[in-house]
């Protein structure tokens, strides 16, 4: 099987490329990154105009299988995956049960290996059940596939279980990935402490409830030595922990996802549930920082922090209705939208936060269209402008911050493990 | 102006010539009720349903009583009888109201953002009759509506508002619509009950009671909640009423003249003395008259109103 892909926009930060030529896929690998390829090919993709990149990987996703397939499965997450240039995907593990013993991981590796369209690759849990009660047994773990840990939803509160897990993690080469929330001081909020908690009459999430446990997680893993991995940074203050102990040379990276750097709080002022997320979308100033972060490399990956949530989990009064927001199929296209259509970010500056940076941090041998790597790649209409409508998200859950938004940038086709997997037909 | 909404869900979104109008429309309809045949024809054949997941006596009759008024069909639901106990999702209820043809809901829900929500889904008209912390915008346009007519005017006039206010559905409606129609807004609280960032609605915060009642034309004083935790609320009521309490000596300090209103039900020597309540400066029981007319007036007017402004996209 040949395929090429004739004389796109390479961007391929990995190898400091970006130019106007073609690559030329033979099985599942990189054969040839040469201008003009004359050969026989069982398929050609014409790519003027448009952008190649290696495929997105996605460190941050909620697939829910096993437990609530009626919100996604496997088998659909990843279809919403390619469709939105993602070829891997980091399953986060807060699961029913929970991805915290080598037997359920195993049987959701099962499930991925029957089903899953594009590349999966499991989280486990930080503790059983994600209780933040007990350690899980880190080797176990790692010996059935899996190559990150979280309790991701929750914060291991404790700061002795804490220093272990980080501890225990850097023995055995794992990164731990934070959900920085102190829910004491989060207490039952639902939208941003401020002026918006004040006019909407809701209790409000405070960005301390964030950073405070930024700060705490940073400086124990310091202290342990070990990496770490900030997940959803929403907040100023965040940013300049972050940036503050990248300085000191922490083992620090962070992520953010396309929510905090295109809406604020104001999007939540009519109660619109699919604008409920945790942390919340905060202030414009918030956002600014976040923006800013993505452009001096603060803040290392963009992700999804796809959450899907059936209607009848969304379709409730604001107070009642589950936190987050499907993301998978909108993350390329709003970053082109926010971030390279104003100039905070170029093309491989993009491709570095969805593709290069998250194999890194994972230790991934991806990210890079160089000969002989992974032929994991997507081809992207910079200039195409969609409306974001419900009938074209293929997640099972719809509950999307920006239906009836109108983006620019899409996926033409997405190619994984050498195969089209994707091409757009609408 | 023509009125467009079909919704009443807050103050907040009201421009100041709606709040104009809605005042001016109550003032007409006040008559009515001074009449010996209390009735007149303008929403005849209309069904008005009071769909009330809190209990609350007084709102609901009011509402009740300004539909009759105006010759409308009223069916009452409250929790205790209605399918919510079974699970039913608002959005459920509000479509079957909607499809026994009723013609405008009002609705007490318990969490804030209820009457948004379900407004967006329904045809019909839906009125805010008190969304968790959010806003009671009729108590609101029922204390504006009784300060205009002791005073006046509302333009330029300085309002306290004393009481819990981070909790208060009513302070929020008053502080939108009484700084829309330019009056000066104080609000008086405990730290713990000052909501953040409420300078930023337009209103001046303070903690001492004699600084909210100094220079003030009227006084709002909102009723104080210490039922969720019975324990140790009564020392708590006495340290309030110490500290907050509107008491005649503390009125002897402020405008000889200045009006006292209280949304009810009143807690008699918790946040208001009873020489206060049953004084001379008291309006409570013309504001309770008063409801009638304004919940009359915002009937009439939603139910001329057809914006679909809050159809969804997709
Ligand atoms: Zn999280
Ligand atoms: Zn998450």
């Amino acid at each position: 099987m040949r395929l090429l892909i004739k004389a796109g926009r390479v961007v391929d930060p990995a190898n400091k490329i970006d130019a106007v030529t073609d690559i030329l896929i033979e099985d599942n690998k990189i054969a040839l990154v040469d201008e003009q390829i004359k050969i026989d090919t069982d398929l050609t993709i014409e790519a003027q105009g448009k952008i190649v990149m290696p495929g997105i990987i996605d460190m941050h996703v909620h697939l829910r299988e096993p437990g609530r397939e009626d919100k996604e499965t496997v088998a659909s997450g990843t279809a919403a995956a390619l469709r939105g240039g993602v070829t891997t995907l980091l399953a986060m593990p807060n699961t029913t049960p929970a991805i915290d013993n080598p037997q359920t991981a195993a049987l959701l590796k099962e499930i991925i290996n029957r089903t899953a369209q594009a590349g999966v690759l499991l989280a486990g849990a930080i503790t059983k059940d994600r209780l933040g009660k007990e350690l899980v047994d880190i080797p176990s773990l790692k010996k059935v596939g899996v190559v990150a840990l979280s309790d991701d939803g929750s914060s291991v509160d404790s700061d002795e279980l804490m220093f272990m897990a980080l501890k225990r993690a850097k023995r055995e080469g794992i990164l731990i990935i934070c959900h920085s929330e102190d829910k004491g001081l989060s207490a039952q909020g639902v939208v941003n402490l401020g002026l918006t908690s004040t006019r909407l009459g809701l209790r409000g999430i405070s960005c301390e409830s964030e950073y405070k446990r930024v700060e705490r997680d940073i400086k124990l893993a310091e202290k342990a030595g070990a990496a770490v991995h900030i997940a959803h940074v929403s907040c100023r203050k965040s940013v300049d922990i972050i940036a503050k102990a990248k300085q000191r040379g922490v083992r620090v990276t962070a992520e953010t996802a396309p929510h905090y750097f295109t809406f604020t709080e104001e999007a939540v002022l009519g109660y619109d549930t699919n604008m409920k997320m945790n942390p919340p979308l905060r202030s414009l100033d918030d956002l600014a920082a976040i923006k800013e972060a993505l452009h001096e490399g603060i803040i290392d990956v963009i992700a999804s922090d796809h959450a899907p949530h059936t209607e009848n989990e969304k379709e409730i009064e604001f107070v009642r209705a589950e936190f987050g927001v499907v993301g998978l199929q909108t993350e390329l296209s709003a970053a082109v939208s926010e971030l390279i259509e104003p100039g905070i970010l170029g093309w491989p500056g993009l491709v570095e936060k969805l593709s290069v940076n998250p194999a890194r941090i994972l230790g991934l041998k991806k990210g890079s269209l160089c000969v002989g790597s992974d032929a994991d790649l997507v081809v992207v209409d910079p200039q195409r402008v969609w409306q974001v409508g419900k009938e074209a998200l293929v997640s099972r859950s719809k509950n999307s911050a920006f239906l009836g938004k109108v983006l620019k940038g899409r996926v033409e086709y997405t190619i994984y493990n050498g195969k089209v997997v994707y091409a757009r037909s609408a | 102006m023509v009125w467009t909404r079909k919704d009443l869900l807050g103050l907040e979104d009201l421009s100041k010539e709606e709040l104009e109008l809605i005042l001016a429309t109550a003032d007409s309809f006040k008559e009515v009720s001074s009449r010996e045949i209390k009735k007149v024809p303008a929403l005849r054949g209309k069904t008005v349903v009071n769909l009330f997941y809190e209990p609350s006596t007084r709102t609901r009759v009011s509402f009740e009583i300004a539909a009759k008024r105006l010759s409308a069909d009223v069916i009452n639901i409250a929790t205790e009888t209605s399918s919510v106990q079974k699970g039913e999702t608002l959005i459920d209820t509000g479509t079957n109201i909607q499809a026994l043809k009723a013609d405008i809901i009002v609705m007490r829900h318990n969490y804030s953002g209820a009457a948004a929500m379900l407004a967006r889904h329904l045809n019909i008209s839906v009125v805010n009759a008190g969304d968790g912390w959010h806003e009671h915008p009729t108590q609101a346009l029922l204390d504006i509506f009784t300060l205009k007519e002791k005073l006046g005017r509302i333009d330029g006039l300085k309002v306290s508002i004393i009481g819990d206010i981070a909790h208060s559905r009513v302070a929020r409606s008053n502080i939108w619509g009484l700084t829309k129609l330019g009056a000066e807004v104080t609000v008086c609280a405990p730290p713990m009950l000052i909501p953040p960032a409420i300078e930023q609605m337009g209103v001046v915060v303070t903690h001492g009671i004699d600084e909210a009642l100094q220079h003030a034309d009227a006084v709002n004083v909102l009723r104080m909640q210490f039922e969720r935790d019975t324990e140790g609320a009564f020392p708590r009521q006495l340290e309030y009423f110490k500290s907050f309490g509107i008491t005649q000596e503390r009125l002897s300090k402020a405008k000889k003249d200045i009006i006292v209103m209280h949304p009810g039900p009143l807690n008699r020597g918790v946040e208001i003395s009873s020489e206060v309540a049953d004084g001379i400066n008291s309006v409570i029981l013309e504001q309770v008259t008063n409801g009638i007319a304004v919940r009359m007036a915002v009937l009439f007017l939603v139910s001329q109103g057809h914006d679909k402004k809050y159809e969804t996209t997709n």
